[in-house]
């Protein structure tokens, strides 16, 4: 298997996210699992009893940190309050790399604690690769930025989301975490096909992979993570493990959550698409094979 | 808990979105824009509003930026995240204030919320932040809880007081040989974690009242989108009659716990809070206090129980208690 530096060259295999109606579960039945993703924000705390379950997790697994309000794309300058918490905890969890999304979420230090879509400029693309970078010298870690799910297109971008995506991984020197489920859900909403996102991004540089359910509506699809994977998405992923090799997967699920073994028994699923395409890693990952 | 008016800073009123983003300058414009889109209450049926806060229809300031699809107009595309964001938000203060919207009922909360959070939107990058200028926005603007505000003052206090117990900082606390060596002239913080306050209503037993019946977690952060949850079964407790009480907002093992307290008691933490030393504290606590009570043995007792529950600690070097 190749060695991926954006996800520090760990071999992680499936996951699954961290929910606070499965904490007894997992801290009294010890369930094997591969690794677990945390919401970074949720223990971004001085104490108290989240803390207390993060440690008793990390005394059993391996866990890796995911962000929801870093913000990369914000015109605001990183949050230096923010980016302190932020680094004692990954000292804590030594998670092996930390995630965030590709998006902006606050300006002028109001929040609006959402994913907002950016517009895809070559100068928005420079000011969030610096960001990402800033932020990556801060931490010392390696960073996956991910894609999200959106719901508009915006009259000044100059390029597609995943032309911007590549753009702004390409100049920050990060990794990406490939959102199937998202890409399918924009793909839906803004009319594209989301096999030729798979495969125009750098997939020498995807260090993991999210999948989850979404939900359909009449006009448009919303990312709601309170379902399985749908057909289409598994379709989507399995074309993404083919291009990337096998890489790092998570399924998340943050709304109607079923018992753990169910969610835990969908993230699995996986698996059958993980062990098929293991073989052609090494050339996928390459950056030659992508260029080629 | 410093109660100090809930003020919301000027900002500048967006401009339009610029036609090309080529600078951040150019980018933090537009995000302006799009952000105020988002911010500004949504209408009764869940819209943005019609009209912008410079008198242009939103319609045509969304038009500037955004592209319509062969299924939504623009405007529609934003409101699927302006929907997004005040359901969300607002889903997050009726879960951290489940006592105020029990007292003042779910239509004035979602009232009184939205006005609250299109006033103060959150500074923090986290949502454990989001409510923490509820309290002083209700005791600031009386009209959206009367006349049940001062029931809902206390209230919500108690309830920011959970939050900050919940995941509040705690220090290494100190023990009964530190308090002894020290003498009376040690200075004794309590715990950042420790909430203490004065109330005009039993809000600690109208609060125990209410977990009974409804035992739902707090939520946590999520990058999903929810829909925002309904009333919750089951009938309201009687509301409280007013009485005046002093109760500790505290944890023990990571778990929430009120503790009633004399009023000289609370007296005696307020000071050392303040910074005052023990004995000024106690000085000041029992000034006019019945002599006939043997102070100094109740005294005593306060701190043994108090350092046993871990709420003493050294006042940290620059002074954050």
């Amino acid at each position: 298997m190749p060695a991926n530096p954006f996800n520090n060259h760990t071999e992680y295999g499936i996951g699954i996210g961290l929910r606070v109606p499965h904490y007894r579960h997992i801290l009294e039945k010890k369930p094997v699992v591969d690794w677990f993703e945390i919401i970074s924000e949720n223990f971004m705390v001085d104490g108290g009893r989240p803390l207390e379950i993060l440690d008793k997790i990390l005394e059993q697994y391996r866990v890796v940190q995911h962000g929801v309000s870093m913000y990369f794309g914000s015109a605001d300058k990183p949050d230096r309050e923010h980016l302190k918490r932020l680094k004692t905890l990954t000292r804590r969890t030594q998670t092996p790399w930390l995630s965030d999304h590709l998006c902006w979420g606050s300006v002028d230090g109001r929040y609006t604690h959402d994913l907002l879509p950016m517009p895809y400029t070559f100068a928005v693309a420079r000011h969030t690769a610096a960001k990402i970078r800033e932020v990556r010298d801060f931490l010392e870690i390696p960073i996956c930025v991910e894609n999200v799910s959106s719901y508009t297109e915006f009259h000044q971008s100059e390029m597609t989301e995943w032309e911007f995506l590549s753009e702004v991984v390409e100049k920050a020197d990060c990794g990406i975490l490939l959102d199937v489920n998202n890409i399918y859900v924009s793909s839906k909403n803004h009319s594209f096909d989301p096999y030729d996102y798979v495969t125009g991004v750098p997939h020498h540089r995807v260090g993991q992979v999210h999948i989850a359910g979404h939900t359909k509506y009449k006009k448009y699809i919303l990312d709601t993570h309170d379902h399985p994977v749908l057909d289409p998405v598994w379709k989507l992923y399995e074309r993404a493990i083919q291009l990337c090799g096998h890489t790092a997967t998570l399924l998340e699920w943050d709304d109607r959550i079923p018992t753990f073994d169910e969610v835990h028994n969908e993230a699995l699923k996986a698996t059958k698409f993980l062990g098929e395409t293991s073989g052609k890693s090494a050339a996928a990952r390459a950056p030659e094979a992508v260029a080629a | 808990m410093a109660k100090r008016p809930v003020k919301a800073p000027r900002r500048a009123r967006p401009k339009l979105s610029p036609p090309r983003i080529g600078s951040v300058r150019e980018l933090r414009q537009f995000q302006r824009v799009m952000a105020e889109a988002l911010f500004r209450p949504l209408t009764a049926g869940d819209g943005l509003q019609p009209t912008w806060s410079d008198g242009r229809t939103t319609r045509s300031v969304v038009e500037e930026f955004v592209k319509p699809n062969d299924r939504l107009t623009a405007m529609e595309r934003v409101e699927i995240y302006a929907r997004s964001y005040w359901f969300r938000v607002l889903d997050c203060l009726y879960d951290d204030y489940p006592g105020v919207h029990s007292i003042i009922g779910v239509k004035c909360f979602m009232k009184l919320t939205t006005a609250f959070l299109a006033e103060c939107p959150s500074e923090s990058f986290t949502l454990r932040n989001l409510g923490s200028r509820l309290p002083q926005f209700i005791t600031d603007n009386p009209a959206f809880t009367a006349p049940r505000t001062a029931l809902a003052v206390d209230m919500a206090w108690f309830e920011w007081a959970q939050v900050v117990a919940f995941d509040g900082m705690a220090l290494p606390p100190i023990t009964e040989d530190e308090i002894l060596d020290a003498g009376p002239a040690l200075k004794v913080a309590l715990q950042p974690y420790l909430g203490i306050m004065q109330c005009s209503y039993p809000v600690d037993e109208f609060a125990l009242a209410l977990k009974k019946r409804d035992s739902a977690l707090r939520g946590e952060s999520s990058n999903a989108v929810s829909a925002l949850k309904g009333k919750r079964a089951g009938a309201r407790p009687r509301l409280p009659r007013r009485e005046a009480i002093c109760v500790a907002v505290h944890r023990q093992q990571n778990m929430l716990f009120f503790k009633r307290l004399e009023p000289e008691a609370y007296a005696i933490l307020t000071a050392l809070r303040a910074g005052r030393t023990l004995s000024a504290a106690c000085v000041a606590a029992l000034r006019n206090a019945n002599p006939a009570i043997d102070w100094a043995a109740r005294v005593r007792e306060w701190f043994q129980a108090w350092q046993s529950l871990g709420w003493l600690c050294r006042r940290p070097a620059r002074g954050r208690s």
